[in-house]
């Protein structure tokens, strides 16, 4: 009899015993990195929200802006099809909050347009630049406006990663929003599966 | 700009108590410390309390201004802020020679003595003996840039707060521990200090690594730190050129730097095989 199972085994109840099961995601694991979900912003039904309104549901929250020609339609595009690709009875177990960080040209009217498109757990939220900076500071990222060209345009840089909350508000996983469907759709599974 | 825009920029973008109290500390002992000297007849010359200001403002200006936030959200600006970190502040402090002067400032006192005490003890003597010996300074110097840089390392420091301040003081710390064995003005004939040829080889290898580390990210054709595409930059620019600048950062004036400092060693060495000529021209008008 060797050794090497005892001491595995024994690794593993340690494990899990301190932090739950390991969890391999293909996203990044930002458990205990980042902190739990919290803001007070205004839904795209211009109604002042915060993160209790979604307690006890997943959320994937995502910074973003409805003017972008890319990487948020691309993302927003990546995670209905992940979504899709759960089994029927979780799909409505989840909710995606696109955090519009362009609140100048981004009303609530908008918002919901924008969201509805991608599908009924989408929803638009946006609010005041200060508490959209407190928001993207409390998680580690920014945004920044380009000068508006001739016609009034103007880019924004935002973070193009999904972040992923459990049921209990804590934060869990950074997904790319270019990662293969069936990738993403396994790390939502694994999210939604955390109690 | 107004006042109040002027003013904000000053103000730290996560405040740490860390940064207050070292950089705080830090000025009023060398700041009472000049005073002190000059009573006792022994003044700091004024290039060297110059050297000295410029150092500790300009790291203290990277680490808790406004300037931190660029550096979190750009990585060109995070390598010029570990430029100013691990080079060029270490390096105007290292010059400025500022050791009595700090000690000087520090009030007669119990504090002191047990400062005194802590500082010579055996643990931190040897300590510090291991940290300047000459292949574990150099390894730790290029090591912790390579370290830092590392992407999935560079992901997690970007994205964890200890983690950010680990990374930003380990370089500047070392970046004056490495910079003092560089310019340590006391003879290496008369203090045992490192001999001057041996701090030039000591140049020479920390500084080729990291020039071959920052042309190696300047010519990169792919993002190599898509932390700041998942974070989001601090204005629009496009990914590549902030590598490409990141990368000559890295590349180009810690290149310069080396120089200069190889240069000063030069002439010091060149300068301590002249003391006795010197000294007796001096004698001979």
């Amino acid at each position: 009899m060797t050794l090497k199972p005892l001491l595995t085994g024994l690794t593993a109840l340690a494990l899990t015993a301190c932090s739950g099961p390991d969890i391999e995601w293909d996203g990044t694991d930002i458990t205990g990195v980042m902190p739990d979900l919290e803001f007070e912003l205004t839904s795209e039904t211009t109604e002042s929200v915060t993160a209790a309104d979604w307690s006890g549901t997943p959320t994937l929250v995502f910074f973003g802006y409805t003017h972008c020609p890319d990487v948020c339609p691309g993302t927003m595009q990546a995670l209905s099809q992940a979504i899709e690709g759960l089994p029927e009875a979780d799909r409505e177990d989840l909710a995606v909050l696109f955090v519009s960080v362009d609140p100048e040209r981004d009303t609530p009217e908008q918002l919901d347009a924008y969201t509805a498109f991608y599908g009924p757990q989408f929803v638009g939220l946006t609010g005041t630049e200060p508490q959209l900076r407190d928001l993207a500071k409390r998680y580690r990222t920014t945004f920044g406006y380009d000068e508006p060209d001739e016609s009034g345009f103007y880019a924004v840089s935002h973070s193009s990663a999904i972040y992923g909350f459990d049921r209990n508000g804590e934060a869990r996983v950074l997904l790319r929003g270019n990662l293969p469907t069936d990738r993403l759709t396994a790390d939502v599974r694994q999210l939604l599966a955390i109690r | 700009m107004d006042w109040a825009q002027a003013a904000s920029a000053l103000l730290p973008y996560r405040f740490s108590w860390l940064a207050v109290l070292f950089f705080g500390l830090a000025a009023l002992a060398y700041g009472r410390g000049i005073r002190v000297l000059s009573e006792q007849g022994e003044p700091v010359s004024r290039w060297r309390q110059l050297a000295f200001w410029v150092g500790l403002a300009l790291a203290y200006g990277v680490m808790h201004t406004r300037f931190d936030y660029y550096a979190q959200f750009m990585f060109f600006i995070h390598r010029g802020q570990h430029l100013v970190l691990h080079h060029l502040a270490p390096l105007l402090i290292a010059l400025a020679n500022p050791w009595r002067a700090l000690a000087a400032g520090v009030p007669e006192s119990r504090f002191k003595a047990f400062l005194g005490s802590v500082l010579g003890s055996a643990p931190v003597r040897w300590g510090y003996r291991v940290l300047q010996f000459p292949p574990v300074a150099a390894f730790l110097f290029v090591g912790l840039i390579f370290f830092w840089l590392q992407p999935e390392v560079h992901f997690y420091a970007m994205l964890s707060e200890p983690r950010y301040l680990l990374m930003n003081w380990s370089m500047w710390l070392d970046g004056l521990l490495f910079w003092w064995l560089i310019l340590d003005p006391r003879s290496p004939l008369k203090a045992g200090t490192l001999g001057f040829g041996k701090r030039i080889l000591l140049i020479w290898a920390v500084t080729v690594p990291q020039l071959a580390l920052g042309a190696r990210i300047a010519v990169s054709k792919t993002p190599l730190f898509d932390v700041y595409e998942v974070c989001g930059r601090a204005w629009p620019i496009d990914p590549m050129n902030d590598q490409l600048l990141g990368g000559i950062l890295t590349w180009i004036p810690p290149g310069m730097m080396a120089v200069i400092a190889m240069l000063i060693v030069l002439r010091r060495l060149l300068h301590q095989g002249e003391t006795r000529p010197l000294a007796t021209q001096g004698d001979t008008p």
